[in-house]
């Protein structure tokens, strides 16, 4: 067995609101370097996972583990710093500031800036630069200046995943990140995501199959708050437990897709 | 917020703050009456307690309704350190007094702001306003510091001269008064191009996505909170050094806190220079207007009340927006409609204000008898035509203004369409 | 036993009339998320209302015709000017019931002028309703208990029996929802806002001639609402009740206690004079010291239950 730490490990992990149990008792453990696509049917509880993982929430009970090391019980910021960047479902970037300003922001803690008011960022040649390098990434260099709130919804998405990388982490989660794209913008988007994401871990949770197919060495299916299946998609899609809660419909859209290539 | 008035670049901003820095040293120059430099005195440490306010505001998205702890705060420290200096007890030239002000400002900022900053948005409102009354009411507990209801005097002219200043002289405090404007203001300029200035900027538009990206959201703020109280204790030191006197119910008071909100919201928080309007304008109105009229206070309700509701910007934003227009030269399209609009509002504005005043007159001047001058005109409170007369010419003022308003408004959105069209056609290419 | 039966009892209507403002003030907030600054000022509005209605035709109909011109002119203001900010956010709404708030106080003193006005009670409610231990417990007051009791109990009943109190409790925490299953969300909003208005001048009907009415009112029972509002929780019904009740009774004991930190050294033999070191926080009675402590409440609730009292909504 490999004596490495998992990049994400979740063990036995439990959240309640009130009375009601969302995650009971989910087990993962993506190793590094892994991208895998989380799916579920809807109240699965795929958002509150990653609300769990990324420290906006935490847990009753159960542990998380980034890289070794746990995590379950910090803060946002402490998570981010070590190493694990998100995306949100809902675009949240910050609207009164330019695409270039929202990157830059990105990269600020991760060069070491922190909270310093006695240097210039005109002057911070690297975090201008890695900016700029961000810009081009996600292909909105015509852009640099508009304010972000004036970007059309995909511009969004795509300045969403920027500013998501920009601190250089190395475990992404991205949330339904083409939600409410046509085809033709998510086969660019899933593009995208694959060229900023080379050797970084990532957690996608997804709806649509063929994004996940085009995406994920493995796949992990929640299904009431447990992770019911963690395998390559042939194996999933295999797996009885997986066939009995999909009731086959939604592998009968993956079937479809795949046929389709 | 949009941190620069010329996009253009280092020969631009030069431009800029020499502008600046020569219309501080002229306009005591072109303006020589004592009148008119006790006016721009005050507007100088207002300038650095506005800006200092729009560090929470504008910058950081945090309504605040009690600044004037802090300049307040910093205005006493600095009569007791001259106090004691005038003693002998300390070694304190005036000039460093302000800084003394800093200071204070920036430790009670600390002191408050860690339990301020624990919360956001309507939550922090409130928290600032009953720590602003706490401080006041405490202020009445402690006369010894606070000076009770005479407040704390001091003299200004105590020890050697400064550069042959002696700061007796009006002119003199002026000079000491424009020096720390000029550099305050552009410090608290190269602040919003700080790492921690953006991270605040960040917080305004998205608290929470800015804790996924390493940073503490609560921490930008306390850290911004306390540059803020920094400088408002500069602006309050300043007053105390120019009146020689603070006195805890007037600089504490929820009234003055409310004053630097109206006045920076209405100069336009969303601008760099806005709240340099803004204190401008908080000077003229206290000084000039309220000579011409006893109720220059609800007037500047009613304005405050129509810059929330169709200027948020203030008029700093009125004023880029119409240079945006000019710039793509479809300014004199709108000259004329500008031109109608000022006409029908004049009509209007003088309509509600011969009411205003009308009432006013009943109310408090009933010993003069019941005639008042009115712009020249006579007016009779006890006259039915008088009433009459008035409320027809506000009604035909209003609906004519409307009239006007709404094809402007039409005329207004085409000329931003074409602007638009236009930048996204230079995007594109 | 006399002074704290008495003293209880004013602070429990003193209690009692700060819920009936915040609890108007609760409402608003929990529906529209509009902490609504002017809240004091249509309390206000009910006093000189009420103070010009009775001079004209009696209390009795003031206390009926005042709220509702009062809550009139709320909805108007929903109406015409808060629903048109609501769109740039929740600083601008604040921005707007505070120049509002503002304007009423200019418009005031515009109409009655700066000094105290002769807002007095009628003959029913003058006197005292019962002796306790010497000292008499106005009626007045009893009748502000009474008030806010049936105010609290019909605003109850309004919300969770009639149809349009249901409306009101789902419109609380799912607005669209609401507005989706087609109810007319906005003209709910406006009643709300409306109703609270009402609520707050109807305080304001019996405050102003028990306590006083002047163009200050507004401010000085203002902040003190606002420190209910949050160390009840924001948002929280039960909490601003609760908080009421506290800080009412607080303020009321301690504006009549005189003892201060020195008085209790010198029960111990410690002698304080004006040599001692600290001397004037020393021999601060606690009936001078009366005044901050609600707002003492409010940083120590901040620093160790920064939710409020029963909080739910954050603001």
């Amino acid at each position: 067995m490999t004596t490495q730490a998992y990049a994400v490990e979740l063990k036995a992990l439990r959240k309640s609101f009130g009375k009601t149990e969302i995650i009971r008792g989910a087990d993962l453990a993506v190793a590094a370097g892994e991208r895998v696509a989380i799916i579920g049917p809807n109240g699965a509880g795929k958002s509150t996972l990653f609300n769990l993982i990324s420290g906006r929430f935490s847990p009753t009970s159960g542990e998380i583990l980034l890289n070794g090391q746990r995590i379950h019980g910090l803060k946002p910021y402490e998570i981010s710093r070590m190493g694990l960047a998100r995306s949100f479902q809902i675009t949240n970037i910050f609207g009164r500031l330019s695409v270039f300003e929202n990157l830059r922001c990105g990269v600020l803690w991760a060069l070491g800036y922190k909270y310093a008011f006695w240097k210039f960022l005109a002057g911070l040649d690297d975090a201008n630069q890695r900016a700029d390098e961000l810009l081009h990434m996600i292909k909105l260099d015509r852009k640099r200046d508009t304010l972000a709130m004036n970007l059309t919804y995909a511009e969004q998405r795509a300045l969403e995943i920027g500013i998501t990388i920009a601190g250089g982490a190395n475990v992404v989660l991205l949330d339904e990140p083409t939600a409410g794209m046509s085809k033709s913008e998510t086969s660019r988007f899933i593009e995208l995501i694959r060229e900023v994401t080379v050797g970084k871990t990532l957690l996608t949770v997804e709806h649509d199959m063929g994004v996940v197919f085009g995406l994920a060495d493995k796949i992990a299916v929640l299904v009431y708050g447990e992770v019911i299946a963690f395998d390559v998609p042939e194996a999933v899609r295999a797996n009885p437990r997986v066939q009995e809660a999909y009731l086959g419909s939604v592998l009968a859209d993956a079937q479809a897709a795949e046929a389709g290539h | 917020m949009a941190n620069s008035v010329v996009k253009s670049g280092p020969l631009g901003r030069v431009v800029v703050w020499g502008l600046f820095a020569v219309l501080l040293i002229v306009l005591p120059l072109l303006f020589r009456s004592s009148l008119a430099l006790t006016m721009l005195s005050q507007m100088g440490y207002l300038v650095i307690i506005c800006l200092s306010y729009n560090i929470l505001l504008g910058q950081g998205g945090m309504l605040s309704f009690g600044h004037a702890v802090y300049t307040g705060m910093g205005a006493f420290i600095a009569v007791h350190a001259m106090n004691q200096a005038t003693k002998g007890a300390i070694w304190l030239p005036v000039s460093l007094v302000p800084l003394v002000g800093g200071v204070a400002g920036m430790f009670f900022a600390a002191l408050f702001g860690y339990v301020t900053t624990k919360k956001s948005g309507t939550t922090f409102a409130m928290i600032t306003l009953g720590i602003g009354e706490l401080v006041a009411a405490m202020s009445l507990m402690f006369p010894a510091f606070f000076g009770g209801e005479g407040g704390v005097t001091t003299n200004r002219t105590y020890g050697a001269p400064f550069l042959g200043l002696t700061f007796g002289p009006q002119i003199q405090v002026y000079c000491l008064i424009a020096a720390y404007c000029f550099v305050s203001t552009a410090l608290m300029y190269a602040f919003t191009g700080t790492p921690l200035g953006r991270m605040l900027n960040a917080v305004r538009d998205n608290p929470e996505r800015v804790e996924f990206i390493g940073y503490n959201t609560q921490w930008v703020r306390y850290l911004g909170f306390i540059i803020a109280g920094f400088f408002a204790g500069i602006g309050g030191a300043l007053a105390a050094i120019n009146f020689e006197i603070v006195g805890a119910a007037d600089s504490l008071s929820s009234v003055r806190s409310g004053g630097y909100l109206l006045f920076t919201f209405l100069g336009g928080a969303t601008f760099f220079f806005g709240p340099i309007i803004g204190a401008v304008l908080l000077v003229l109105a206290s000084v000039l207007l309220s000579e011409i009229t006893k109720a220059w206070l609800l007037y500047l309700g009613l304005v405050f009340l129509l810059m929330v509701m169709y200027a948020p910007g203030g008029i700093a934003s009125l004023i880029m927006m119409n240079l945006r227009v000019a710039k793509s030269g479809k300014l004199a399209r709108l000259l004329g409609w500008y031109a109608l609009l000022a006409v029908t509002g004049a009509l209007t504005f003088f309509g509600i204000a011969a009411l205003i005043e009308m009432i006013y007159h009943m109310q408090l001047n009933e010993a003069l008898g019941p005639v008042l001058s009115f712009l020249g005109i006579e007016l009779n409170v006890k006259s039915a035509a008088s009433w009459a007369g008035t409320v027809v010419v506000a009604l035909i003022g209003l609906g004519l203004f409307e009239l006007t308003r709404k094809r402007f408004a039409l005329r207004w959105g085409e000329v931003q369409g074409e602007i638009e069209a236009a930048i996204r056609a230079r995007e594109a290419a | 036993m006399e002074f704290f039966t008495i003293s209880m009892l004013n602070g429990l209507s003193y209690g009692l009339l700060l819920f009936m403002l915040s609890s108007g003030l609760t409402l608003i907030f929990s529906m529209m998320g509009v902490l609504n600054f002017a809240h004091t000022s249509f309390y206000m509005l009910g006093a000189y209302f009420a103070y010009s209605i009775s001079g004209a035709i009696g209390f009795w109909p003031a206390l009926l015709i005042a709220p509702l011109l009062v809550g009139g002119l709320g909805a108007l203001f929903e109406r015409y000017a808060l629903r048109r900010v609501h769109k740039f956010g929740h600083v601008p709404e604040l921005l707007v019931t505070f120049g509002l708030s503002y304007l009423i106080l200019e418009l005031v003193r515009l109409v009655w002028g700066n000094a105290t006005v002769p807002y007095g009670l009628p003959e029913q409610l003058q006197g005292p309703l019962f002796t306790l231990y010497g000292t008499q417990f106005p009626k007045s007051r009893s009748f502000i208990m009474l008030l806010a009791l049936l105010m609290l109990l019909s605003v109850w009943l309004l919300l969770t029996r009639t149809r349009i109190g249901l409306v009101i409790q789902a419109a609380l925490t799912h607005p669209e929802t609401v507005e989706s299953l087609g109810h007319n969300v906005p003209r709910v909003f406006m009643l709300v806002f409306g109703g609270g208005a009402a609520l707050a001048a109807l305080a304001g009907v019996i405050g102003g001639n028990t306590y006083v009415t002047e163009p200050a009112m507004a401010g000085a029972v203002g902040s003190i609402v606002f420190v209910v509002v949050v160390v009840g929780g924001m948002g929280s019904l039960a909490g601003a009740f609760l908080a009421s009740l506290l800080i009412g009774v607080l303020q009321t004991f301690a504006v009549a206690i005189d003892q201060s930190l020195a008085t209790g050294l010198h029960a111990l033999g410690i002698n304080v004079t004006d040599q001692t070191f600290g001397h004037d926080l020393l021999q601060l009675s606690v009936a001078q010291v009366a005044p901050i402590l609600p707002y003492l409440l409010l940083v120590l609730m901040l620093i160790f239950r920064p939710k409020g009292l029963l909080g739910r909504r954050d603001g």
